[in-house]
């Protein structure tokens, strides 16, 4: 009975959906003040029946409701708790239920937090969001529906695929979804921009905070993917270029030039054209991804279910979204025409380089990803595009991207000149030289790593010059705690994120020197790796709760001291026929000592040693930079846009 | 005016071909993908990359015990040279796509053509079970417990399809379950080819 409801919660949600609109874009039309405002309400109805839906889904997963086929292709009645329920969301029907439901969560939160928007722009965005709802919800309805029944029904599911029996891959979809989909709002911002074909510093004002918000979650969602890869996979990398990973970069990429391209509008009312270009783009590379690893068009180790009649649906709605939002925009952007002006070297200046590199990246990633396939469909050659031309391709262009986050944040607007600002930051520069030379030195002249380390440091001690800067902490060192306070917050947001960005190089840089072994090891026999002694005590059974382990247990010690134990285990589920590797990891901060278990024979077993110098730091770089998203996300006039919603009726009146 | 000297109306044109240049974009990579999804379901595209190693050959040497109970003789790689094109295919009662394809090769079995079973990582009494609940389209069935003869074959999963031709080379391989679209517009034809 309860996944009929959730069916037909779905289906009132579809109907629900058209409703808001057809209310929302028609009413903005004939400004019809009644039209308008039941777009909000109904923005209410669809999140709950969503949401009701959803609920459905989990609770026919937690109770192991058997009659439903996504529970008994996906779940298991030996599984622990939390994985019944992220199995709810580690299918392709389940996902897109997922995905729905936080475009509903964002509907909602435009109805709820939009009053002070003007009256036409919230029906326009909550009719676009309603658009895509509509469409995503047909297709689940259509063609992937969650609560399909089977009968008879077997005595027990199938179990959920080990490897996505993870604490961090339960919560890695619905954060990278949250970044994915948060960019519905900003598309809808944009086409509700040109369908009025205005672009002012109000509307820049709220659309920054939504890509903020969605850019942090993205970041998040990608940071832990990347960390689930490393521990879980064992193959003691964090990023493998693979095309489901370039999937949600490109969008992160897209959406990182576009919560800087706003700034520029809502400062100066310049960008206005490509910030709108961005916001369509950004969800455009959202919807791309979702395409590439649902439809089946390529080969991944993330793919879902392969099934092209799907593909093609998914391909009509990319044509709809973003086929429409790119003739939308080729028709109406026309009229829009910037009303400030600056010079190359000033702060805009330094963000226009930052966009176009960034937009530059993204190419490259998207090329590298798109390249194997069209050359397979045109050509009919198979060709794999790996880590080598990625690393070279963007090696070029990160390098003026860095110099750009550093330098743009200490310049002024409109017009400025680069002697001052590089005066701001010679301190920085120096200690980001001497890090390089320093590195160079000590390891073997590797020039990559040592321009990292540079970057690194360069990148972190700016972030700190810039704020150092603002406080007069030098200058006036007294009054420096009170202008602290007073500096807004989303000026230390963004420092705190770029310093992040320089963290997460120096983990880069450091996983640049990474040395690894592998080794057919007895028993008390031991194998040394940068410094220290590895030893296999031995290996043993260990049961565990829906499978059985075999758990090495290895000594690691630093001349006589010992370091830890590690424990890797080689896990087979019987349920799903597999095996998985679970790699154990020691980390010291400065490295990662990383050992897998191999395959056991001649009575002795295979390890494989990593040494992972800074490891960590690359996801707490992430973390930090989403913390600077956050941060930014709290400054006051986020909250507070009143004036700025008034601006906007009087210019409408005028 | 030549038309190098920037005049108003050239620099709107550019303005107009410039904004026009995402949905061009859009619109090219939009047919690629169309394309990869036709050639998804003729077979034209393949993004599984290594194509079956195994075909224009003959399929490697190997003997398989009968499934005791369903009265069925064992396989061998001499059965698969009969004069006439045949299906070879892989399965497991575990597999929930081997259910969705068994209808497909009910039909098949129905309409004459030989299909030769290898019951995939199975106990015996489950792929019995599974057998007598949904009926045997099997000419042949070989019991491959240990998964050898898969690994020769350099199986992807189940279920997996083989199609060989009357001189008993493999002609076509399908990794994944035969649906109906696939049998309408892949095996139907290639059995009437090799035939």
């Amino acid at each position: 009975m309860i996944p009929e409801i959730g069916h037909f919660a779905l289906a009132l949600a579809l109907a629900l959906s058209l409703a808001q609109a057809l209310v929302g874009l028609v009413g903005a039309q004939r400004a019809e003040a009644r039209l308008m405002g039941a777009a909000a309400p109904l923005a209410a109805g669809v999140l709950v029946t969503v949401l009701a839906a959803f609920a459905c889904l989990v609770w026919a997963y937690v109770a192991n409701d058997t009659t439903v086929l996504n529970v008994v292709q996906n779940s298991h009645s030996a599984k622990p708790l939390l994985y019944k329920i992220s199995g709810a969301w580690g299918n392709h029907e389940g996902s897109m239920l997922l995905w729905v439901l936080i475009l509903a969560l964002c509907g909602g939160a435009v109805a709820a937090f939009g009053s002070n928007l003007p009256s036409a722009l919230q029906a326009r965005v909550l009719g676009v969001l309603a658009l895509v709802a509509l469409g995503f919800l047909g297709f689940i309805l259509a063609t992937s529906n969650p609560f399909e029944r089977i009968w008879p029904p077997p005595m027990d599911g199938q179990g959920l695929n080990p490897i996505l029996q993870d604490p961090g891959l339960a919560f890695h979809p619905p954060l990278l979804y949250l970044g994915y989909v948060g960019f519905a709002v900003t598309y809808a911002f944009a086409v509700a921009a040109l369908i009025e074909g205005r672009v002012d510093a109000a509307w820049g004002r709220w659309v920054r905070p939504w890509a903020l918000a969605a850019w942090s979650f993205l970041t998040l969602g990608i940071a832990l993917g990347s960390w689930w890869a490393y521990y879980e996979l064992g193959w003691g990398g964090y990023w493998f270029w693979d095309p489901v990973e370039n999937a949600s970069l490109m969008p992160w990429l897209a959406g990182c030039a576009l919560l800087h391209s706003a700034i520029v509008v809502e400062k100066r009312e310049a960008l206005k054209t490509w910030t709108v270009f961005l916001a369509l783009l950004a969800f455009g590379m959202s919807l791309l991804g979702t395409f590439l690893v649902r439809s089946g068009v390529l080969n991944s180790v993330h793919a879902f279910a392969n099934d092209p009649a799907r593909g093609t649906v998914i391909l009509v709605l990319l044509a709809i979204y973003i086929g429409g939002g790119f003739l939308l925009f080729a028709w109406r952007a026309q009229a829009m025409l910037p009303t400030g002006v600056f010079t190359p070297i000033s702060r805009e200046g330094a963000l226009v380089l930052n966009n176009l590199l960034l937009c530059s990246i993204a190419a490259v990633v998207l090329a590298g990803t798109l390249y194997p396939m069209f050359a397979d469909l045109v050509l009919g050659e198979k060709f794999s595009v790996g880590p080598p031309f990625f690393n070279t391709a963007i090696f070029p262009l990160a390098v003026p991207l860095i110099g750009a986050m550093t330098l743009g944040p200490v310049m002024p607007w409109k017009r400025a000149r680069l002697f001052p600002a590089l005066q701001r930051l010679w301190w920085a520069a120096l200690a980001g030289l001497a890090a390089l030379v320093l590195c160079f030195a000590i390891e073997d002249n590797r020039v990559g790593p040592a321009l990292g380390f540079g970057a690194a440091v360069w990148v972190i001690l700016a972030a700190v010059a810039d704020i150092a800067d603002r406080i007069a902490l030098f200058s006036r060192p007294r009054a420096a705690w009170a202008r602290a306070k007073g500096l807004p917050r989303a000026a230390w947001g963004g420092a705190i994120a770029h310093a992040g960005m320089g963290v997460m190089i120096l983990g880069l840089a450091g996983m640049g020197l990474a040395t690894d072994t592998l080794r057919l090891v007895k028993p008390g026999e031991s194998v040394a790796l940068a410094g220290l002694d590895y030893r296999l005590i031995g290996v043993a059974d260990a049961p565990g709760p829906n499978f059985s382990a075999r758990r090495a247990t290895v000594e690691v010690r630093d001349g006589g001291r010992l370091v830890t134990t590690l424990e890797p285990e080689r896990r087979s589920f019987p349920v799903a026929r597999m095996t998985t590797t679970e790699a154990a990891i020691h980390t010291t901060w400065l490295s990662d000592l990383y050992v897998v278990l191999g395959e056991e024979r001649d009575g002795g077993a295979v390890l494989r040693i990593h040494h992972n110098p800074l490891a960590p730091w690359i996801w707490l770089g992430a973390a930090i930079m989403a913390l600077g998203g956050g941060i930014s996300l709290s400054d006051r006039r986020v909250r507070v846009s009143a004036p700025a919603a008034k601006a906007v009726k009087a210019g409408a009146r005028a | 005016m030549s038309e190098a000297a920037p005049n108003p109306e050239a620099a709107a044109w550019r303005r107009r071909a410039l904004l026009l240049a995402p949905l061009a974009a859009a619109g090219l990579g939009g047919a690629g993908f169309y394309a990869m999804l036709r050639g998804l379901g003729t077979g034209d595209y393949d993004p599984r990359g290594v194509p079956s190693a195994l075909i224009g050959k003959a399929p490697p040497d190997f003997s398989l015990p009968p499934l005791e109970g369903t009265g069925l003789p064992g396989l061998s790689a001499a059965d698969l040279r009969t004069g006439k094109p045949m299906l070879v295919n892989f399965f497991a009662s575990w597999c929930v796509p081997c259910v969705i394809e068994h209808p497909q090769l009910m039909r098949l079995a129905r309409e004459g053509v030989a299909i030769m079973g290898i019951a995939y990582k199975d106990k015996p009494v489950d792929s019995l079970g599974f057998l007598k609940q949904r009926g045997t389209p099997y000419a042949r069935l070989g019991v491959d417990q240990p998964g050898r003869v898969a690994i020769d074959w350099g199986l992807y999963g189940v279920p997996e399809t083989y199609l060989l031709d009357k001189g008993g080379i493999i002609r076509w391989r399908m990794a994944g379950p035969v649906t109906e679209e696939i049998l309408a517009q892949q095996v139907t034809p290639l059995l009437r080819r090799y035939a």
